[in-house]
């Protein structure tokens, strides 16, 4: 009976060595730095979720303690809170060092409200150093 | 700004998520380990409840928990079919993608919430969650849809893209964070 | 034990290919993220190899790296947007 748990263990660790590979296969294959987070993270993920709860599964097949599956369902859940966090900070650090879209996109709605943003923080900049320089008081904490 | 709990649900919240980490973490429960657990998590949760949490016991109520529960195999398959999806995209030799930055909006108001929802987004198909600026998020697709594209004007294709991107999470998220 | 080997056979064949990735990158960013894929792969391996030797001891291992993992990684990708 209990043999059934490693088998299924097994299983999930094939699945989860599949979509590793595919992981880094999107590494490979795709055009720009965003698309290949988009591949590789997603599936990285799926794929230790796989790996690691098999391994808890087949431990306990094996006859190992029950703690195994707690610890490896807590180093799971850690990865899964975790990477998408990691993926987030990397794509926020490719956009805001100017690494260009592929030239495939379609479009680009955060560049279109950050230019707005910008020309809207002119404006008021421009509108207070223009009251700055009419009203005497309050000029030094302005910043242009 | 959210309106914080009281101290005292504050505190005893943290102790028990604590808690309940300790004990996953020993997976046994013999009464040392048990006190120890304890005792750590009492003092631990002293330094760390300002910033663990702001509901407090708030977030233990029986809905959201029930909640909570539902939504792993719910967002598990969603990830399998994401990945599924991923896996055609790379396999297939012509490299079938369409990328674009996409702007929605959520119905979600406290951070948690939103922390929750842009990793959910984050690990389900096609789509990265770039930067949260109030309620709008901004999302790298992989594939972005013809109605979010060829929409006449800005509300249209922030509705079009709500409806594929957020909208699936918010009903169970809208519960368990508030 | 058999399977054993070709499991971690998988993941490193895996991880060399990621390096590719890492050597190649055009940005930094490219290269950043390989190294991320990476150390999820590695974490993975070192589940694996706790199994191999039958010690519960080591997938403690496992999960302080995966914490120290993520930490690096913050920290560089917010070197590299400017952030520190």
């Amino acid at each position: 009976m209990i043999e059934v748990l490693s088998w299924i263990g097994q299983a999930l660790i094939l699945i989860g060595t599949f979509f590793y590979f595919l992981s880094t296969l999107g590494l490979i294959r795709m055009p720009d730095v965003y698309n290949r987070m988009q591949t590789s993270t997603k599936s990285a993920t799926l794929g230790s979720l796989g790996v690691i709860i098999g391994v808890g599964l087949w431990a306990v097949g094996k006859g190992y303690s029950v703690s195994w599956i707690s610890m490896t369902i807590i180093i799971a859940a850690f990865i899964l809170l975790t990477n998408p966090i990691s993926a987030h900070v990397l794509i926020k650090a490719a956009y805001e060092k100017g690494i260009p879209l592929w030239h495939g996109s379609v479009v680009d709605k955060y560049r279109e409200f950050l230019e707005r943003e910008e020309k809207e923080r002119d404006a008021e900049t421009q509108a207070a150093s223009q009251a700055g320089t009419q009203g005497e008081n309050d000029a030094g904490e302005v910043r242009t | 700004m959210e309106k914080r709990a009281s101290t005292l649900s504050r505190y005893i919240y943290t102790v028990i998520v604590l808690f309940v980490i300790w004990l996953f973490f020993v997976s046994t429960l013999k009464l040392q380990e048990v006190l120890a657990g304890l005792a750590f998590s009492l003092i631990i949760a002293a330094f760390t409840y300002p910033v663990f949490t702001k509901a407090g016991l708030q977030n233990l109520h029986p809905k959201r928990v029930a909640y909570a529960i539902a939504y792993v195999p719910y967002f598990l398959w969603a990830m399998i079919m994401a990945n599924l999806d991923v896996a055609y995209r790379v396999l297939h030799p012509k490299r079938p993608i369409r990328p674009g930055i996409v702007r929605c909006r959520t119905i979600l108001k406290s951070d948690t919430g939103k922390l929750g929802l842009a990793n959910s987004i984050t690990l389900t198909p096609g789509t990265i969650t770039l930067d949260v600026r109030g309620d709008d998020y901004f999302i790298h697709w992989i594939w972005v849809q013809d109605d979010v594209l060829n929409a006449e004007d800005e509300e249209a294709s922030i509705k079009a893209a709500s409806r594929y991107i957020t909208q699936p999470f918010e009903k169970f998220l809208k519960v368990i964070f508030g | 034990m058999t399977p054993m080997y070709v499991y971690l056979l998988l993941i490193g064949i895996a991880v060399v290919l990621s390096m590719y990735r890492v050597f190649r990158g055009p940005t930094a960013v490219d290269r950043l993220v390989a190294v991320d894929i990476m150390t999820t792969l590695t974490v993975g391996m070192m589940v694996l190899y706790a199994l191999y030797y039958g010690r519960m001891i080591y997938l403690s291992v496992a999960l302080v790296y995966a914490v120290l993992a993520f930490a690096g990684v913050i920290a560089f990708a917010r070197y590299l947007e400017g952030g520190i």
